[in-house]
């Protein structure tokens, strides 16, 4: 029974090990799946490049949450009836299709939150109350969202932490000489981005969390940017803790992942406290649940769960190296294309080193007046500002940026539409 | 809606009026917006009942920046009582375009600045932010 239980688990990892990549569909095809595309704003048709601030939605994920509210709705985890124990078991399939899509070991290990920015929370207050005394060092950089520092901040501010960041290249890289300089201040934690939303960057992960290791750092990886786009492979990495959201991966709002190391996540203790989360309550003390119910207090998000596993189910059709080699290939098009808009300015490493991001400036336009001629004159979406990431501005010298991003669904004409908004901008700031 | 910017909303962007700040103002506020990072300080100089030097300083966008200086240019010289009575009628009026509903802020950033730094001086009710109203 044993040897066959074996072979059979051989038989399953080298079926894994040798899957084909699906075959690659055509940018143009998978648009067809997103029913907000075809939509017109301004009169013209909708081109929609702010998917790293959140992407759209394809029609199998809006059916399967409209699916299951009309077939199978009830509270999870709870009800000995047909229906709540049918949401049950999709919500937790969910859970194991994120797990797998991520190489999680087990489906425990990835928790349900609200998004990116409560996971890096949850962490900050159950793992850093716990953990972090006065004195010991966290490492930060200094391309960080608003999300992967204010939690440091406040909870430098509760327990007398210090903060040191890794400062940038002028391509807007990490310095990876100054990152082992700060490791050999011997910190508790680093955590960092997986990949810059402002600039695209892309961080050698893998080994920055091995060199973390060595000193006997834990890491925590902003990875919203970085598992929508690319492949990501927690037990690669050898992450200690990892945090994304549903709704930048085509999934809905709402829902975001934290995954953990299983020994870290055990001994840490609740972040909130209520129902779902308890093994017995009495009056004045409680014990909590297991791994991963003990971090998912309340009704949880379950149609976003379930919206959350038929994105994946989505991406994993679609095959996260052609996500990845397609947005490249747009990536590359694009800063070929905005390169020859005079007086535009690209901020940012090359192609090759970043994801499907380009901040730029153009002339002494500011961007939020050229988001809005962009947006009436040919109906392109960007994004303008300071993209919550402040010091990262700041290091640059800039208040803002125009900032386009590109998905599964963003083809060359979209570029074609952005570039002639851009000249249109030129003609009437009359430059 | 469609905003539409005029030479003359670009020539306050430009070359804007009364930008800087006083040695000793009378009257002083500053602000941000927090969605865009625009940024605004007014400087206001009070003699008697009348606003007899404005300055602003501030970095943002061209609707920010242009609806500022132009009110700056309505302010200087008048008597107190009429400024404090300023709203965003007379901004929108100001600037003559339609301003769409996410570029309100930007708008009226100046505005608000204004009445915070009457209302630092004592020289009217502070106010409560009102909704945004679409």
């Amino acid at each position: 029974m044993e040897t066959l239980a074996v072979a059979l688990i051989l038989i399953v990892r080298q079926h894994m090990t040798t899957v084909q990549q699906p075959a690659t569909r055509s940018a143009e095809d998978i648009r067809k799946d997103f029913p907000i595309l075809s939509r017109q704003v301004h009169g013209k048709p909708l081109v929609y490049l702010d998917s790293t601030a959140s992407s759209q939605k394809p029609l199998a994920v809006i059916e399967a949450m409209s699916a299951y509210y009309e077939t199978t709705h009830a509270n999870v985890h709870r009800g000995v009836y047909e229906i709540s124990e049918e949401a049950t078991a999709k919500m937790e399939r969910a859970r194991v299709k994120v797990a797998r899509f991520i190489n999680a070991r087990q489906s425990k290990q990835v928790i349900f939150t609200r998004n990116t920015t409560e996971s890096i929370n949850l962490v900050a207050y159950s793992w850093g109350n716990a953990n972090i005394k006065a004195g010991d060092l966290i490492v930060l950089t200094e391309m960080e969202h608003h999300s992967n520092l204010v939690p440091w901040q406040l909870l430098a501010q509760r327990t007398g932490a210090r903060l040191e960041f890794v400062s940038l290249t002028d391509d807007g890289m990490l310095r990876l000489d100054v990152y082992e300089q700060l490791l050999r201040q011997q910190p508790k934690l680093v955590a960092f981005t997986h990949m810059s939303n402002v600039l695209g960057s892309i961080n050698p992960a893998r080994e920055m969390i091995a060199q973390a290791h060595t000193v006997g750092a834990l890491t925590l990886l902003d990875a919203a940017q970085s598992v929508p786009h690319m492949p990501v492979d927690v037990q690669a990495l050898d992450v200690d803790f990892l945090c994304f959201s549903s709704h930048k991966m085509l999934g809905p709002t709402g829902i975001g992942v934290l995954y953990g190391k299983r020994d870290l996540l055990e001994a840490m203790p609740p972040f909130m406290g209520g129902g779902d989360m308890i093994r017995t309550v009495g009056l004045r003390e409680s014990t909590w649940n297991d791994l991963p119910w003990k971090f998912e207090a309340g009704t949880p998000a379950i149609a976003e769960a379930i919206g959350l596993g038929a994105a994946v189910d989505y991406l994993n059709a679609l095959g996260m190296d052609n996500t990845r080699q397609h947005e490249q290939t747009i990536t590359t098009y694009a800063m070929e294309q905005l390169r020859q808009v005079p007086g535009l300015t690209i901020y940012g490493p090359d192609a090759s080193q970043r994801g499907g991001v380009v901040s730029f400036t153009l002339g002494d336009i500011h961007p939020h007046d050229l988001a809005s001629i962009l947006d009436q004159e040919v109906g392109v979406a960007i994004r303008a500002g300071h993209h919550c990431a402040q010091p990262l501005m700041e290091r640059f010298g800039l208040s803002a940026t125009a900032r386009a991003s590109f998905y599964v669904y963003t083809i060359e004409s979209d570029v074609d539409t952005l570039v002639k908004g851009l000249h249109k901008a030129l003609e009437i700031f009359n430059l | 809606m469609s905003m539409d910017y005029r030479e003359y909303i670009l020539d306050h962007y430009r070359n804007p009026r009364n930008y800087g700040k006083l040695e000793r103002p009378d009257a002083h506020a500053e602000d941000s917006n927090p969605l865009c990072g625009d940024q605004l300080a007014i400087d206001l100089q009070i003699e008697g009942d009348q606003v007899t030097e404005v300055r602003f300083q501030g970095r943002g966008c061209a609707i920010s920046q242009a609806a500022a200086s132009m009110l700056s240019e309505m302010i200087e010289g008048k008597p107190v009582e009429e400024v404090v009575l300023l709203g965003k009628d007379d901004v929108l009026d100001a600037l003559g375009i339609p301003i769409s509903p996410a570029r309100t802020k930007c708008a009226f950033l100046s505005l608000r600045v204004l009445h915070r730094s009457l209302a630092l001086a004592g020289l009217e009710k502070p106010r409560e932010e009102e909704d945004e109203e679409e």
